[in-house]
């Protein structure tokens, strides 16, 4: 119930939280909206040196727009995610999986980019970002910035391409332009609780077919999963029942769902085909 | 039978003590008088209370399910920064306190020692090894973990019908890890099943629950060193019992205890208890002579707090083709957990007659195997039995119907006690004194549209549709107001189940109730004063309600059990009754008068024949205790106690009807429609019924669909907290269809019956009866608790699919 000690730090800016996270060595961790961190901290599963509060660099927050992509502070609340009308105009997809994100309280104190840098596969974001072919601003030591494409910044469990020196500071979603649709389906116990399986689905359609679709996985693995075969079988479909249902049962192709209290591995297979079929029909308005 | 019906003369018996033209309080939808102050956080709950130079305690608790304790060395803690001291459980001579169990369920019963601390085996993860005393509770914390223990581990016992092979003890010294056996049969079941035409069994599971009470518990005990006094203040139901229990467990003299229970934020029986904190916090205190306080995390609670239901039902019934039930055979396996609390043996007990609920057979046969694992404690959790045994009853009942072919209403209506049949004596012994099952089942049936949602259902099931509605019932009873004395005797319970009462009437005419029992969330403060209200013709405002402290209101056995109303209520109502009687006599000095011609209505007293002549109820207590001019011998106050022993349990009845869509491609249940038609009998204040009946409800569907304690084969609970342990909240939730009949009680002079269980007795069997009646055409016979989503789906995929 009661953290460790610890030395907190709060940076004024995104250099300043690169040299404390820096002098506080190999166990400084960054704190956001504290939604993942406080309760492993409360529980005794953390043991850190020092926290960076990151929550007040002005630098981290609020989002702008950048040619054909939208930029997000990564410490922009879920709540302004939610009420952003640029979020809301280029990337609504976002705004439908982070409404679902437990509960309003969490809600207004956690931070988007903290959501995507935890990589738990369980939470929302990160299957989101991933069928959106998101790229994470990653800033390292002596200011040096550098790029990661979504696909690359997921490496596993609670872990992705962040060096311990590094912190995510912005995250860089491309307009997806007209003609596109969007669901995110998520299955879960209570409404406040993790998803056992959840599916981002971004669907643009063409005379009444289907003429491409992304799909991300939540929870079928140790990382956010790319459904690449359910994205190949749906181009040029028909928008209808069957031919989704058919495209969709690849679903759980090249995934490695967990076993645990939410979910056996085999039940999780089967959700994902059902649910690929009703997000990928939903975002496609049938 | 009987000609007469019951429920009018009850309804003649209730209206000539209490005039119901002149009783404008009760059954009036008052708002509640404490939750001003509730909602404005003016309260007091035991972690609020501090007092100058207050030390806080921490537990450290077992992470193995069973071991050997080789070593519990508590030194390196006294190093740390704002430690005071440090104890095992030798050092604070808790080795030689075993905390209590009051229901010794039989002679034989194996009631093993259960220390505040472990002394040389843990047996649970969560039992509790040594305590750390510090400044502030986050230095206390922090100490805990330097304490140096050495476990020596020894196999964990989870599985309750393993556990009854005793290849592994719990308890070594007891040779045995069956805690009791304890039959009990009405009629003669062998022989009414050889003439069945028709034998149904099965297995239920009554999954493990955890209560979550919204305050979690605490306790501060504050001594006067000097005069070897104590008090206690605990989050807890049971204030008197728990200081006898305290003076008899420590050896402190009962009237050096003084037990508080200040603002307590629910309990739905987790409070029902004696702790090992509360022992603790007791002990610290008198060795150090400072206040001392212990307050639970959540996480804490979830293994140290008791938990509830637990048990595996075999059930049989026996019936003819036609329909008609001959008999029903229960055998169970109830999980006592590594200890006995307070009454954990008695619970299952309490269901043994229960399971015939409204029906009529010709034999019953009950037996009930407690068993020992090395798991928290199970206790008492709303409802304490009778959800259990509601359970499997309407589920076999469910079963059967299926089996004959019938409408499992029809099957239930075809069984039921008729209400000319009342007062009936049960298969099981109980006289149910009062009963209207078919004007509930009626009301109930029309809110649920029950024809048209049976005609979607054929059509979905025709269509072949991925979502299927189901339709559940369940035609509950229940036995609450515990308990008339001589039955807790006759069931070796430890105590009788009476309840006190006083008035203390105010000079300038205001009311002091003071009552027994001990509200936690239920609205005592509110119902008490309308009661008074009525019964002494005073405003409701002028009433306040005294509770929860051994010194303010010194008698009362407390609050479980849907007994508050049904036992203390009437105690409020007979000790009115008394101020009454004497303030009649007061009156006829007064108004110079022969007592047998005054009369007393809507607080006045006046005599008959002369209107003129009448005093207010308040300028009698105002010459009561000027007592210038008072009757000659008698006393000069009007204050009168009563201490009320039930002649019976009350038996609270109802429908609940449930309808729920299942998604079959997912196992998603979904309460499409859920209807509600209780009868508590009369109704002191319709809101209250609501809050409890919705609330209730809720905590039936929450172990119908959401909830479960769950171990792993090592003996750690894996729903350790609330991210894994999932209580619904409004957002999971139905609305609800409520609505009442009101078949008055005999048995009390209000005709009330109690409603705090009712709706978590009626609502899991409804709930699941549907989910499976769903699931019929998949040859789904049954789903374990809780039904999720994959329990559905599982249950869909064993089955072979659709027929």
């Amino acid at each position: 119930m009661i953290p460790p000690e610890f030395e907190y730090v709060r940076a004024g800016s995104v250099d300043e939280a690169l040299g404390a996270l820096s002098s506080g060595g190999e166990d400084a961790k960054l704190l956001a909206g504290g939604q993942s961190l406080i309760p492993l901290l409360r529980l005794r599963l953390a043991y850190p040196t020092t926290l960076v509060d990151v929550s007040d660099v002005a630098d981290m927050r609020g989002v702008r727009e950048d040619g054909d992509a939208i930029v997000v502070g990564a410490a922009t609340t879920h709540a302004e995610v939610i009420g952003d009308p640029l979020v809301n105009a280029h990337a609504p997809l976002v705004v439908l999986a982070t409404q679902t994100v437990a509960d309003r309280q969490v809600r207004h104190r956690g931070t988007f980019g903290g959501s995507l840098a935890h990589a738990d596969p369980a939470g929302d974001l990160p299957a989101v970002a991933t069928a959106l072919d998101a790229s994470f601003v990653v800033a390292g030591a002596g200011g040096a910035r550098r790029t990661v494409p979504a696909s690359e910044f997921f490496l596993d469990y609670l872990q992705t391409a962040l060096q311990p020196d590094e912190m995510l500071v912005e995250v860089r979603l491309p307009k997806l332009g007209d003609g596109w649709g969007f669901h995110y389906e998520k299955f879960h116990r209570v409404a406040q609780a993790w998803a056992i399986v959840g599916v981002a689905a971004a669907v643009r359609r063409s005379n009444g077919s289907i003429a491409e679709a992304r799909v991300g996985l939540t929870n079928m693995g140790p990382r956010p999963v790319r459904a690449s075969a359910v994205e190949s079988a749906l181009a040029g479909v028909a928008a209808d029942e069957a031919s989704v249902g058919a495209a969709a049962a690849h679903a759980d192709e090249g995934t490695d769902p967990p076993a645990d209290l939410g979910g056996q591995a085999d039940y999780r297979r089967h959700l994902a085909r059902v649910l690929t079929r009703r997000a990928v029909l939903a975002a496609a308005g049938t | 039978m009987s000609e007469i019906d019951p429920g009018a003369v009850a309804t003649e018996l209730a209206s000539e003590v209490s005039e119901p033209d002149a009783s404008p309080e009760i059954g009036r939808r008052r708002l509640r008088k404490e939750d001003t102050r509730l909602v404005t956080g003016q309260t007091q709950w035991t972690d609020n209370i501090q007092f100058p130079g207050m030390l806080h305690i921490s537990v450290l608790r077992s992470p193995m399910a069973h071991a050997k304790l080789t070593r519990v060395n508590v030194a390196p803690a006294l190093e740390r920064p704002g430690v005071l001291a440090a104890y095992n459980a030798r050092d604070l001579g808790a080795d030689g306190i075993g905390l209590p169990c009051a229901w010794p369920v039989t002679a034989d019963m194996k009631h093993p020692n259960h220390p505040p601390l472990a002394v040389d085996e843990v047996r649970y993860v969560g039992d509790a090894v040594a305590v750390v005393v510090a400044r502030d509770r986050y230095a206390a914390a922090d100490a805990l973990e330097a304490i140096e223990v050495d476990y020596e581990p020894l196999p964990p016992v989870i599985d309750m019908e393993s556990a009854l092979g005793d290849e592994t003890l719990v308890h070594a010294d007891l040779g045995t890890n069956r805690c009791f056996t304890w039959p009990f049969a009405g009629g003669d079941y062998d022989a009414v099943v050889k003439d069945a035409e028709v034998v149904v069994k099965r297995r239920f599971l009554q999954q493990r629950l955890i209560p979550n009470a919204m305050e979690p518990r605490a306790v501060v005990v504050a001594p006067i060193g000097a005069s070897e006094e104590y008090t206690v203040y605990s989050a807890t139901q049971i204030p008197h019992i728990l200081r006898l229990m305290l003076a008899m467990v420590t050896g402190i003299p009962e009237h050096k205890i003084r037990v508080v229970a200040p603002d307590v934020g629910g309990g739905f029986g987790s409070k029902l208890n004696v702790y090992a904190e509360e022992v603790l916090a007791l002990l610290v205190a008198k060795k150090l002579g400072r206040p001392v306080k212990w307050t639970e995390s959540r996480s804490e609670g979830y293994q140290a707090t008791i938990h509830g239901r637990d048990q595996i039902q075999d059930i049989e019934v026996a019936a003819t083709k036609d329909g008609t039930l001959l008999g029903l055979k229960v055998e169970l396996m109830a999980d006592m957990g590594a200890y006995l609390q307070l009454v954990t043996p008695g619970v299952p007990l309490l269901g043994a007659f229960m399971f015939n609920s409204i029906y009529k057979m010709q034999a019953y046969s009950f037996t009930c195997h407690g068993v020992f694992t090395t798991k928290t404690p199970t206790d008492a959790y709303r409802g304490a039995g009778r959800p259990e045994a509601t359970f499997g009853v309407e589920r076999i009942m469910d079963e059967l119907a299926a089996e004959l072919g019938v409408d499992p209403m029809e099957l239930r209506r075809k069984n039921w006690i008729t209400h000319e049949e009342f007062p009936y004596t049960t298969i099981a012994g109980l006289t149910y004194d009062s009963g209207n099952y078919e004007a509930a089942t009626e009301k109930a049936m029309e809110l649920f549209d029950y024809d048209g949602l049976r005609r979607e259902q054929e059509k979905r099931r025709t269509d072949k549709d991925p979502v299927q509605l189901g339709i559940g019932i369940s035609t509950y009873t229940e036995m609450c107001g515990l308990a008339p004395s001589r039955v807790l005797g006759q069931l070796s319970y430890g105590a009788g189940g009476w309840e006190a009462a006083s008035i203390r009437m105010l000079p300038t005419g205001k009311v002091e109730v003071v009552t027994g029992t001990s509200p936690h969330g239920q609205g005592h403060v509110t119902a008490w004063s309308q009661i008074a209200a009525d019964a002494l013709g005073v405003p409701f405002e002028d009433v306040e309600v005294v509770h929860g402290d051994t010194r303010a209101a010194p008698q009362g056995m407390d609050t479980y059990g849907s007994r508050s109303l049904v036992v203390g209520g009437i105690a409020v109502h007979l000790a009115c009754q008394k101020v009454i009687d004497k303030a009649r006599r007061v009156a006829a000095h007064l108004l110079e008068a022969a007592e047998g011609d005054v009369e007393f209505s809507g607080g006045v007293f006046s005599v008959k024949g002369s209107p003129e002549a009448s005093l207010p109820i308040q300028q009698v207590v105002l010459a009561t205790f000027a007592s210038h001019n008072f009757p000659e011998g008698m006393e000069p106050t009007l204050n009168s106690d009563y201490v009320l022993d039930p002649e019976n349990f009350s038996f609270p009845h109802g429908t609940h009807l449930c309808a729920v869509e299942v998604d079959t491609e997912t196992g998603w249940t979904k309460i499409r429609k859920y209807v509600a038609v209780d009868d508590v009998g009369n109704v002191v204040n319709p809101i209250i019924v609501e809050g409890q009946v919705h609330g209730g409800i809720a905590q039936g569907v929450a172990q119908a669909l959401f909830e479960e304690a769950r171990y792993d084969a090592d003996g750690n609970l894996t729903t350790g907290s609330m991210v894994d342990y999932y209580v619904p909240s409004a957002s999971d939730l139905p609305r609800y269809t409520t609505d009442r009949t009101e078949t008055p009680a005999t048995s009390n002079p209000l005709g009330v019956k109690g409603v705090g269980e009712a709706g978590t007795i009626a609502s899991t069997p409804a709930v699941v009866n549907a989910v499976i009646d769903a699931l019929r055409p998949f040859g789904v016979q049954d789903v374990p608790m809780p039904c999720s989503p994959e329990n559905v789906w599982r249950s869909i995929q064993t089955a072979g699919g659709a027929s």
